[in-house]
């Protein structure tokens, strides 16, 4: 299992960039941490999510 | 220099705090701190700035008070429509606390003006409504070195993240380029109580980083979601190497050569390549 924002999900195996397109998050307004450290956007693809990963997505949003 | 007894009144319930006591707001009193945007972000944090006696307040907005404003942005009353959004919000923060230091920047965040107005402060907070200036303020302090904190918010909630030199990641170490604003108040509407709490969230990022107490969210994104009342602080710990203006070999070190990003819409179609485009391409 991987973690991802706290919650247990089951996605070793997947490239984050397949994984995120089963969600409703947007690309261009998130960043994702994985083991501590910013995946960059371009590495996406690929990069292969592996048993025990810990992920925080942040959405961001532009008002004020 | 000690508190007046009108201070000391005034700042009660401060000084009754171990973390900040008479030392702490003495601290808060010689502080400066700029709010760029005076909407509905701006409105709850200089409330609270100014209730707090941080002693010289930055207003920076170009707009005018308008009926749809009022509903969250709560400096602002029936009797301001029309009136230049910083000349009332000044006088609303005058009205909180007269012995605040005022300054008002009737004009809009630019390439050309960020750094010469950032200069006079210690610390911002982007209180702005579209990435491209939340991108060019963030831009302007980490070149400047000035902490500010980062929010942004749209229906029921937002996120809120502080950025002191050094000490983590910045806006663009999270996302890289400025995304589309596809989500926007006006569009997507907005909650003024929502604003409220992400504002809140930004003046007291701003008190804590004054005092240097507390744990600021240096390298931690806080997200709320009001519809939901979850709420998560993201551990984001690592600034990027490879940052284009926080990292080891910055493509940006000049605003004004960076303009196009955050001023589109100034750039004529089709205008021709310079070398410094070539590099940004990657």
């Amino acid at each position: 299992m991987i973690q991802i924002n706290g919650q247990a999900v089951n996605a070793a195996g997947k490239t984050l960039s397949a994984y995120l397109a089963e969600t409703a998050f947007d690309l261009a307004h998130i960043a994702v941490e994985r083991n501590g450290e910013i995946v960059p956007k371009k590495q996406y693809d690929q990069t292969i999510l592996v048993e025990g990963d810990v992920l925080e997505i942040v959405g961001f949003v532009g008002g004020g | 220099m000690a508190l007046t007894e009108e201070q000391t009144q005034r700042y009660a319930r401060h000084i009754a705090l171990k973390e900040v006591g008479a030392a702490g707001q003495q601290r808060l009193l010689e502080a400066k701190v700029l709010v760029v945007g005076a909407g509905a972000l701006g409105s709850a944090a200089l409330l609270y700035l100014a209730g707090a006696g941080v002693g010289t307040l930055g207003i920076m907005d170009d707009d005018r008070v308008e009926r749809s404003n009022l509903q969250r942005q709560i400096l602002y009353g029936t009797k301001d429509l029309g009136a230049e959004k910083v000349a009332a919000a000044a006088a609303a923060v005058r009205e909180r606390n007269p012995e605040i230091t005022v300054r008002q920047h009737r004009e809009k965040l630019t390439p050309d003006n960020a750094q010469r107005v950032l200069a006079d402060y210690d610390l911002a907070l982007d209180c702005t409504d579209r990435f491209e200036t939340k991108f060019l303020l963030n831009d302007a302090c980490v070149l400047a070195r000035k902490p500010y904190v980062h929010a942004g918010v749209v229906r029921f909630g937002g996120q809120v993240m502080t950025y002191v030199p050094g000490r983590g990641p910045c806006l663009r170490c999270l996302l890289g380029a400025v995304p589309p604003n596809t989500v926007t108040g006006a569009g997507a509407g907005v909650l003024g109580a929502a604003t409220g709490v992400i504002g809140s969230c930004q003046a007291l990022e701003a008190v804590k980083c004054l005092l240097g107490v507390g744990d600021l969210l240096t390298g931690r994104v806080l997200t709320f979601d009001g519809l939901t009342m979850a709420a998560r602080v993201s551990r984001v710990p690592g600034a990027d190497p490879d940052c284009a203006v926080c990292g080891t070999h910055p493509a940006i070190d000049d605003l004004t050569a960076n303009r196009r990003e955050y001023e589109p819409e100034t750039v004529p179609a089709g205008a021709a390549h310079t070398t410094e485009d070539t590099k940004r391409k990657d």
